[in-house]
C-alpha cells in the first residue's frame, strides 16, 4: 500500500521533486518484483506450459510437444492419489506432534525461562546450522534396528522380535516433525511473548484457575502463533520428500517422491508438472479454508 | 561386456537422427534464444549443442565428475594419489567432484544446459552403459580423438565394442562390476546364493535391493530364467516387476535404494541385499570379513561406468590426456586395488599382483570366463520401452 501512498502524494505535490519522488516506489520494489518475476512468475508459467505436453510416440527421451492435453492432470492425479493422501495424512499428524511438542517449549521460554530465554531460543534455531539431510541421515542411526530407541522399547514384554520403526510411516512421521519443529516454535513464542502478564493476573483475580486462564485467556491471545505455526509446518511437510526417501519405505512415499520420481527418474515432465500444480492448488484450498475457520484473516 | 549386445531398434534409431539434424540446424540460427531459456529445464524440444572452442592450450584444467569413491583416496593426506601424479606430470589442473550419486537425477541436472550448450562445469561425466547410450544418441557426448588416447587399445577385449559405441569412439570404461547378492556374515553364516535364501523367512524385513532398474530387475529376470541381455518381450519384463511388487507387498524389501544400501548393511537394519560388488568387498576390507558378496546362481548382472566428455567442454584435449593417463597398466592397477572393481585394463593385473597378490587374483577384478559366463548386460531399451519400464518400476516402489 506505501506505494499508493507515495503516489497520490507526488500527484498533490508541486515543484521539481515531484520526477524523482514519484519513481521512488518503484525503484525500492524493483528488486523484488525482478527477483519474483525471475524465480517464480516465469518458472511457473514455464511450469504449466510443460503440464499439458505429450511425448510423441518414439521420440527422444525428455522431448516433449504442446498438446494442450490437460488430461494429464487427470491421469497423473488418478496414477498418484494414494501418495496425494498419505501426503496430507502425514503433515497432518507430523503438525499435531509438532504443535504437542513446541506449545509447551514455547510457554516455557516465554514465561519459564527467565535469563536462559535467549540460550534456549538458540537452541531452538541450532538445528539449522547442520543440512536438513545430515539431519534426516542421523535419525536413521538414531532409530536403527538396533539403535538406543528400539532396544529400549523392546524391553517392554509382549513387543514382537521383528518390531522396527526405521523405514515405517512412525519414523516419515517423527521425521518431519522434527525438521520442522522450529518454524512451529518460533511463532508460537512470539505470540505467547507478547501477552501482557497483567492479563494472566486478572484472570487469577476473578477466581480462574490455573486450567480455566489457559482456557480462556493464554490459549485464545495465542491463536495467531498456532495458525501460523501449523501452516508453517503443514506446508513444507506435505510437499516434503527427504524424510519419506530416507525414513520410509516402498509403501510410505509421498506425493513429493512421485514428482521427483516423475521428473528425474521417468523423465515425464508433463506428468511431475501436473502434479505440482494439483499439489499447490490443493494446499492454497486447504490453507485458505483453514484461516477462513480460523478467523485470522488479518495474519496472512 | 557382452558382444551381442542390443542396440535400439531401427525406428527409434531413424526418429534419433531426425532429431540430431533439426538440432544442428536450430544450432545456426541462434542457441540462446529467449525460448531456449525458457525451455533450460528441458522439454529438449528446442535447441541442440553447439560446436563449442577446445581452449585446453591456454586453460590448463579438466574438471570430471564421477561417483563417490571410485577412486584411490589417501585418507590422512586427503589427496587422490593418482590424480595428484597426473597433475604432476601433465601440468594440468585437475578438479575431482563425487557430483553422481544417481544416473538419473545427474542427467537430470545437466541436461537443460546441455540441450542449449551452456557449460555444465564438467569435462569428463562417468555415466553408466545406458545412460552413456543416451548421452551419446543425444549428441551430448564429442568424438574422442585417437591421437591423443593412444593407450585406448589397452581396453579389455570385451569392452571394445559396445552396443552404444562401436569401436569407442565417444566413451572409454571406467570401472565396470557385478550385481548380486551382499550379505552379513554373522547373522547368514551359510551366505546367500538363490533368491530363496535371500528371501528366507529370517529376512523378513531385513532386504534392501538397489534402486537402479537394470540392476535389480536383471537379477529377478536372471533367477526366473530370462535372460536380461536377449530381446526379452513386455510380459517377462512385467513379470520380474510381478515378483519384486509382491516381495515388497509381503514385507521382505524393507526399502528400495542407491549407494547408501551400504549403510543399512553396516547399521545391521539390512541383513541381505541386492548390491554391487566392490562396494561391499570396500565393506568386507573394512570390517575384517563382516561382509559377502557372490553373483547369484541363477546369474547376476555387469554393468560398466564410462567417461565421456560432454558436448560442452571446452577442455577436450585435457580431458582426453586424464583419460589416456588412467589407461596405463600401473595406474589402473592403482585405481582397482582401491575401488575393487572390475579393472578395464587387462595388463594392469601383473602391476596389481605387485600391489596386492591376493585382489591381482580376484576374479572379482580380473574375471575369468567362468565368471563372466555367469552374468549378463541388461540389454538397450527403446525409448518408448524405457519410458514404460522406468514408469512400471518406479509405480513398484511406491512412487
Amino acid at each position: 500500500m506505501a506505494f499508493l501512498h507515495g503516489l497520490s502524494k507526488s500527484h498533490t505535490g508541486s515543484g521539481s521533486g515531484l520526477k524523482s519522488r514519484s519513481l521512488t516506489p518503484y525503484i525500492l520494489l524493483a528488486p523484488g518484483l525482478i527477483w519474483l518475476i525471475t524465480f517464480f512468475i516465469i518458472p511457473i508459467f514455464s511450469l504449466a506450459s510443460t503440464s499439458t505436453m505429450v511425448r510423441p510416440e518414439g521420440s527422444q527421451i525428455g522431448t516433449y510437444v504442446q498438446e494442450l492435453r490437460f488430461a494429464n492432470y487427470i491421469d497423473a492425479f488418478l496414477a498418484s492419489r494414494e501418495q496425494y493422501l498419505r501426503s496430507f495424512i502425514y503433515a497432518a499428524l507430523a503438525t499435531l506432534l509438532a504443535l504437542a511438542i513446541a506449545y509447551p517449549l514455547a510457554y516455557a521460554i516465554a514465561f519459564k525461562s527467565g535469563k536462559f530465554r535467549n540460550i534456549l531460543l538458540v537452541l531452538v534455531i541450532a538445528p539449522f546450522f547442520t543440512s536438513f539431510l545430515l539431519r534426516t541421515i542421523a535419525w536413521t542411526q538414531i532409530l536403527a534396528d538396533s539403535g538406543p530407541v528400539v532396544s529400549a522399547i523392546k524391553v517392554i514384554p509382549f513387543i514382537d522380535e521383528t518390531f522396527r520403526i526405521n523405514n515405517t510411516s512412525t519414523a516419515v512421521v517423527i521425521g518431519l516433525a522434527y525438521n520442522f519443529l522450529p518454524f512451529m516454535t518460533l511463532p508460537l513464542y512470539a505470540s505467547l511473548e507478547r501477552i501482557d502478564p497483567r492479563t494472566l493476573e486478572a484472570s487469577g483475580d476473578l477466581y480462574a484457575n490455573g486450567l480455566t486462564t489457559f482456557r480462556k485467556v493464554t490459549l485464545p491471545l495465542s491463536m495467531p502463533g498456532v495458525v501460523a505455526g501449523t501452516l508453517l509446518t503443514f506446508i513444507p511437510a506435505a510437499g516434503d520428500y527427504v524424510n519419506a526417501a530416507i525414513l520410509g519405505n516402498p509403501n510410505t512415499k509421498m506425493i513429493g517422491n512421485v514428482i521427483e520420481s516423475r521428473f528425474f527418474a521417468v523423465v515425464d515432465y508433463p506428468t511431475a508438472a501436473a502434479l505440482s500444480f494439483t499439489l499447490m492448488a490443493t494446499i492454497l484450498i486447504l490453507v485458505t479454508l483453514y484461516i477462513r475457520r480460523s478467523g485470522t484473516d488479518e495474519l496472512v | 561386456m557382452k558382444k551381442d549386445k542390443q542396440s535400439i531398434s531401427p525406428e527409434a534409431r531413424a526418429i534419433i537422427r531426425a532429431q540430431l539434424t533439426r538440432r544442428t540446424l536450430f544450432a545456426g540460427v541462434g542457441a540462446v534464444s529467449a525460448a531456449g531459456l525458457l525451455a533450460a529445464c528441458g522439454t529438449g524440444s528446442s535447441t541442440g549443442a553447439e560446436a563449442v572452442v577446445d581452449v585446453s592450450d591456454s586453460e590448463k584444467i579438466v574438471r570430471w565428475a564421477n561417483w563417490p569413491l571410485y577412486l584411490d583416496f589417501n585418507e590422512e593426506t586427503k589427496v587422490y594419489p593418482t590424480l595428484a601424479a597426473f597433475e604432476q606430470k601433465s601440468g594440468i589442473k585437475a578438479t575431482y567432484e563425487e557430483a553422481i550419486d544417481d544416473n538419473n537425477t545427474f542427467y537430470g541436472k545437466v541436461q537443460g544446459q546441455l540441450s542449449i550448450g551452456s557449460d555444465i562445469g564438467y569435462d569428463i561425466v562417468t555415466p553408466t552403459d545406458w545412460m552413456a547410450a543416451r548421452y551419446i544418441e543425444q549428441g551430448y557426448a564429442q568424438k574422442l580423438d585417437p591421437a591423443n588416447v593412444p593407450n585406448k587399445s589397452n581396453i579389455r577385449q570385451v569392452l571394445a565394442n559396445v552396443g552404444y559405441d562401436k569401436g569407442r569412439q565417444y566413451s572409454l570404461t571406467w570401472q565396470s562390476g557385478f550385481a548380486g547378492f551382499g550379505w552379513n556374515t554373522q547373522k547368514l553364516p551359510k551366505g546367500i546364493r538363490t533368491m530363496e535364501d535371500l528371501f528366507a523367512p529370517a529376512n523378513k524385513g531385513k532386504v534392501v535391493v538397489l534402486s537402479e532398474l537394470r540392476d535389480t530387475i536383471g537379477v529377478i529376470m536372471l533367477y526366473q530364467g530370462v535372460d536380461p541381455s536377449s530381446n526379452f518381450t513386455e510380459d517377462q519384463f512385467m513379470n520380474a516387476i510381478d515378483f519384486f511388487k509382491q516381495k515388497i507387498a509381503d514385507g521382505f524389501i524393507r526399502q528400495v535404494k542407491g549407494n547408501s544400501y551400504s549403510e543399512d548393511l553396516k547399521r545391521g537394519d539390512a541383513n541381505a541385499v541386492i548390491g554391487w560388488s566392490g562396494d561391499i568387498f570396500i565393506l568386507r576390507a573394512e570390517s575384517d570379513g563382516k561382509f559377502d558378496f557372490a553373483i547369484p546362481e541363477s546369474g547376476g548382472t555387469l554393468w560398466s561406468d564410462n567417461m565421456l566428455i560432454p558436448s560442452t567442454s571446452t577442455h577436450k584435449k585435457n580431458a582426453e590426456s586424464l583419460m589416456n593417463y588412467y589407461y596405463e597398466p600401473a595406474v589402473a592397477a592403482e585405481v582397482a586395488a582401491y575401488v575393487n572393481y572390475i579393472c578395464p585394463v587387462e595388463a594392469a593385473q601383473p602391476e596389481l599382483e605387485k600391489i596386492d597378490p591376493e585382489l591381482g587374483n580376484s576374479p572379482y577384478i580380473f574375471p575369468d570366463a567362468a565368471t563372466l559366463a555367469k552374468v549378463k548386460v541388461f540389454r538397450s531399451l527403446s525409448t518408448d520401452e524405457s519410458t514404460k519400464f522406468q514408469t512400471a518400476f518406479d509405480e513398484a516402489i511406491g512412487n
